[in-house]
């Protein structure tokens, strides 16, 4: 591993393995969770979902209900028309219903809502709200929906004529439609990412206590951007921002499935205006995984144009998207499919052209960037499938192919085909570390014996650029938000300090590592830096966490505060011993006269000269605020390789080895670093392997709990034996690139790269995920028949 | 103030039932004939609370039947291992009396929670067709012990398993052991499950069973199959098929695809039906061959 510490243990700052902190008061039972809030006269809700995919309401008998013992009210979207929130807009600029009042869209919509006095009796309610549907034909594909006479899902929209929700395109079409005509080859793969969901140990939940009396609204939410939800808040309810106060406490994971806002946080929060009492709301498991955002669900296909050995000439993308019945991806506004145009990968060529359509369906509306920054993982998957779909056409090794085709390190900063601007990276010594410590020669003389036994062994390869941290202001916001962030630091009297952070942590760790941060860049030990985050009233502004943006812009945000303060401290700590600003050198931790180390005070000593005995002019106090408008996004890479032995006889595979390399920048707390790898790692295995949201004709959801969408435990997932290579990111203030999603976008195509490799000599190109053992049984039985 | 009953756990939310605690197989017996067919014995409650969780089962009472002394003991008897109805997974995959079939499919069961809880006796009285111990029961040959009112009756496991998730226990009978045959002579057995990941029912398994004669030849074979067909299924053809030869790989063979023919697998999310019946091929003649293995020791 680099070493790339500057402080001492004790200080604890940048590249130490420092024990994460939240652990304790977790692993105790201390945390505090949304479900562990109890309030004074709490109600309880519960949802009544549509239990059918498509169907008009004629009618909705709330008798039954409303008189459970208990029971209070039963909302439905005729009482939340009337006070104008029968639909909300969703983060893509469509509407979405919540509660439905003319059809519902799909299975597990929101229709009424219950509010009783214990979660009993709302359960109870809701099993006796009687909805009267008229059946209407689900739609399940988007190639179903987009066909001629589809029934039109949208009808309420004015305007919409057709189930489509969108077109994007972007790249040189012409340069790139000449690049095809021109090449010697072209190679193409059609390919589904199925949906997935990011089910989160932690359902969605909130509870909502509105003061009749003051008009403040204290909403506890599960919400991975607090500050911009009460933005939302304000702007969608016309609640004055000043009476919100959105907390999110501890939450028990996000990966995207918390940034949206959800119809029961609204119905939550105007019941409990209406009712004037506090009014908890916390999600089944199933109403998580049938109702709130999924991941993926692209239909894509790719191609390159390539010459005859191998180089890359320009790619071609064309791509639909299923939306479900609302488009309500949250992602940057300007890019209608997220940035999916980053498909063009690690690989230097001049042209490429992506087309993007998105359908309405009879399914779950979301599109959440699950563990990825908006739609990176379908766009590495498409590049890295076709990479390997290259090789096998042209005959040439898919490691070679790569190596033929990278970005060099000399040509960073390096623009692509479709506009990114990739900071930094040196991919050829990636891949050839990751290449050598598999053993890849030898893993090819074993394969090819194997071949010749009738046993089956793959080699996969992925090699991934990531895009994440968004950013710039001048090209990202949400709903019309700009994508900075920010952090404010107060030093206290005896030198402990308080970080108060726009991002809000999941379980990423950021109570330890922004605190290595701080103590890198200042000399106050970790230990002496509480981290405050997720209450709107008490923390900056800023976008919150997701899309592997912590640690490029709150991070960033971070360290340029605790640069001023430690500014700040060095004038302090020069009037202290006599000396000239200009004269005061900064140790780990210590302010000294430049070229007298023993001339020194200590930040603690600044500190308190902060407060009691400062140079004249200078404001009392050490705090200070700082928002980040970072100049790029930043772009983290990897080099994957995986082995598998596949038993011919049932399809069955195992990863024999997973040799993943990650080049993320400087590492701030390398042992978090190694936890958010091993977890994106397990669940690109999961995607790859076992997990998918489907849907038979007529739009029941199979995988509406844990019996059916699986979640590997430790007994499935592979061993990791991880590397790293160190490429800071030039533009960011402590290099850092960002972690979170990495090894979730770069690790299914490896997967899958591995199986279809073990069976490329049977002329197998594609299976799709998940690769279940049938499918691969299925290809080899029509490959050899 | 009233307790906060969000501290128990608000997410699992049943309907309204009662719940009493026999102290005695007769007075649970009794309980259930008083509360009819909307009255269930909860033993380790593996299959039945998450079914209530989901109000899929809403009983009106729970007649649990933990405290019951006397259940939870295996041993063996005059050729039989006896294993009571308070008898857990976990405890038959630690224990040192079981062999064969029964020893291969114990560490299968689910994953380590629900082995820790269930009972073998409740999943057979289930008849979950994904159920993996009425495979193991049927290729064994084993017997189903009822008390009812009248007393105590034993009932062969190929007459206990109606249908999908019926059982012939008459409705104020309840299961409280499970007799499996332990032959004296030279026998094995194995359990092969393909599972999705740990915890998941069987996409497919099957269990076998072998008994060799003197010379070699098997002298009886129990072949039976999960996940496959409506009800865990004997494959009879492929049983038949094996008695009477010497085991080999080509017999063997042979049987996996009689048992792929015997079965009857639907088309799922979990895979093809097609595909299935390999696996039944496939897994048919893993098992046998590895019981042959044991049988040959």
């Amino acid at each position: 591993m680099t070493d790339t510490t500057t402080t001492p243990p004790e200080i604890g700052g940048i590249g130490h393995s420092v024990k994460r902190v939240e652990d304790a008061r977790l692993i105790e039972g201390q945390g505090n969770f949304l479900d562990d809030i109890a309030l004074p006269g709490m109600l309880h809700m519960a949802l009544v979902r549509s239990p059918v995919a498509h169907a008009r309401i004629n009618g909705i008998d709330t008798e039954a209900a409303t008189a459970v013992d208990g029971v209070l009210a039963v909302v439905t979207g005729e009482l939340m028309d009337q006070h104008g929130l029968a639909w909300m807009p969703t983060l893509s600029g469509d509407t979405q219903a919540v509660l439905a009042t003319d059809k519902v869209r799909y299975q597990g919509q929101e229709v009424a809502a219950v509010i009783a006095t214990d979660p009993y009796a709302a359960a109870d309610g809701a099993e006796l709200v009687d909805v009267d549907y008229e059946m209407l034909d689900a739609i399940t594909t988007p190639q179903q929906s987009l066909a001629d006479g589809a029934e039109l899902i949208r009808d309420e929209k004015e305007d919409q004529t057709d189930n489509l929700a969108y077109t994007w395109e972007t790249g040189d079409e012409a340069a790139t439609e000449a690049a095809f005509a021109a090449a010697d080859r072209v190679v193409s793969l059609t390919t589904h990412y199925p949906r997935s969901h990011p089910a989160p140990l932690e359902t969605c939940g909130i509870v909502a206590d509105v003061n009749s009396v003051t008009g403040q609204a204290t909403i506890y939410m599960t919400s991975q951007a607090p500050h911009a939800h009460r933005t939302l808040f304000a702007l969608v309810a016309g609640l004055p921002e000043q009476n919100i106060r959105i907390v999110s406490p501890d939450i028990g994971g996000g990966f995207g499935n918390k940034v949206p806002i959800y119809p029961g946080y609204v119905v939550a929060t105007a019941a409990s205006l209406l009712i004037g009492q506090p009014v908890k709301w916390v999600e089944t498991r199933t109403g998580n995984l049938i109702s709130t955002g999924f991941g993926r669900d692209y239909y894509m296909t790719g191609e390159l144009a390539l010459t005859n050995d191998g180089r890359i000439q320009a790619m071609r993308v064309d791509m639909l998207s299923d939306q479900g019945a609302f488009y309500s991806d949250a992602q940057p506004t300007r890019y209608r499919a997220g940035l999916f145009h980053v498909c063009t990968g690690s690989y230097d060529f001049p042209h490429a052209h992506i087309k993007c359509r998105g359908a309405f369906t009879n399914k779950a509306p979301g599109g959440v960037a699950y563990r990825c920054s908006f739609r990176i993982t379908e766009a590495s998957y498409l590049i890295e499938r076709l990479m390997q779909t290259a090789a096998d056409e042209l005959g040439i090794d898919p490691a070679e192919l790569r190596l033929r085709n990278f970005i060099q390190p000399e040509q960073f900063p390096y623009e692509t085909a479709t506009g990114f601007v990739y900071d930094s990276g040196d991919y050829p010594t990636a891949l050839r570390k990751a290449l050598d410590a598999a053993g890849y020669e030898e893993l090819r003389a074993e394969q090819a014996a194997a071949r010749e036994e009738g046993r089956l062994v793959g080699i996969g390869i992925a090699h991934f650029t990531e895009a994440v941290g968004a950013g710039p202001a001048h090209t990202y916001d949400i709903a019309g938000l700009k994508m900075i962030d920010s952090a404010e630091l107060r030093v206290h009297p005896t030198g402990k300090a308080i970080l108060k952070l726009g991002v809000k942590t999941q379980g990423q760790g950021h109570e330890t590592t922004f605190a290595q941060i701080v103590a890198e860049e200042t000399g106050i030990p970790a230990t002496d830096i509480k981290v405050i985050h997720g209450d709107t009233d008490d923390t900056p502004y800023g976008l919150g966490t997701y899309a592997s943006r912590s640690t490029p812009v709150g991070g960033a945000a971070t360290a340029m505060v605790a640069r001023k303060i430690a500014d700040k401290a060095r004038h302090i700590a020069a009037h202290l011993l006599e000396a000239a600003p200009e004269d005061i050198e900064r140790t780990a931790d210590k302010f000294h006269v430049a070229g007298s180390p023993d001339q020194a005070v200590s930040i603690q000593d600044a500190a308190f000269a902060a407060y009691t005995n400062l140079p004249e002019g200078m404001e009392y106090g050490l705090e200070d605020v700082t928002y980040y408008n970072p100049p790029n996004l930043t772009f983290p890479y990897g080099s994957y390789v995986v082995v598998v032995d596949v038993d011919p006889d049932t399809g069955v595979w195992k990863v024999r080895r997973m040799v993943a390399l990650d080049d993320c920048g400087v590492r701030i707390n390398p042992m978090i670093v190694e936890g958010q790898i091993h977890g994106g790692l397990t669940e690109g295995f999961a995607m790859s392997s076992m997990q998918w949201i489907t849907f038979d004709d007529d739009g029941n959801c199979i995988g509406s709990n844990f019996m059916d969408y699986l979640i590997p435990t430790a007994w499935e997932t592979p061993r990791f034996e991880l590397l790293e290579t160190v490429t800071p990111s030039p533009h960011h203030p402590i290099g850092a690139k960002g972690i979170g999603e990495s090894a979730t976008v770069g690790s299914p195509a490896a997967f899958v790269n591995a199986v279809v490799d073990a069976l490329a000599h049977l002329g197998v190109r594609n299976i799709d995920m998940p690769v279940l053992p049938d499918r691969v049984w299925e290809a080899i039985d029509t490959a050899t028949a | 103030m009233c307790a906060d009953r969000d501290e128990w756990g608000s997410r699992m939310l049943p309907a309204q039932f009662d719940y009493i605690a026999a102290a005695s197989v007769e007075e649970a017996i009794a309980a259930k004939a008083e509360g009819g067919d909307e009255t269930r014995f909860l033993a380790g409650g593996q299959s039945l609370l998450p079914m209530m969780k989901l109000r899929f089962a809403t009983p009106s009472k729970l007649v649990d039947i933990n405290r019951i002394a006397g259940l939870d003991a295996i041993r063996s008897h005059n050729g039989h291992l006896h294993v009571g109805a308070l008898v857990r997974h976990a405890d038959i995959a630690a224990s040192g009396a079981v062999s064969g079939a029964v020893a291969s499919a114990a560490p299968w069961i689910s994953d380590p929670l629900v082995r820790n809880l269930g009972t073998l006796c409740g999943s057979v009285a289930h008849c979950d067709p994904e159920g993996d111990w009425n495979s193991v029961l049927l290729a064994t040959g084993a017997e189903v012990v009822a008390q009812g009112p009248s007393g105590r009756r034993a009932i062969d496991i190929g007459d206990f398993v109606q249908d999908f998730f019926t059982n012939s226990l008459a409705e104020d009978e309840m299961v409280v052991a499970v007799h499996i045959p332990v032959p004296s002579g030279r026998s094995g057995g194995s359990y092969q499950k393909l599972e999705r990941k740990v915890g998941d029912y069987a996409t497919v398994g099957v269990a076998a069973h072998l008994e060799l004669a003197a010379d070699g030849t098997i002298s009886a074979a129990g072949v039976a199959m999960t996940s496959v067909a409506p009800i865990n299924r004997k494959a009879t053809e492929a049983e038949a098929l094996l008695v009477g030869n010497a085991p080999s790989a080509e017999l063997f063979a042979e049987a996996g695809a009689a048992a792929a023919a015997a079965a009857d697998p639907r088309d799922d999310v979990r895979g093809s039906a097609r595909w299935k019946r390999q696996v039944v091929a496939a897994f048919t003649g893993r098992a046998l061959a590895a019981a042959a293995e044991q049988a040959q020791g």
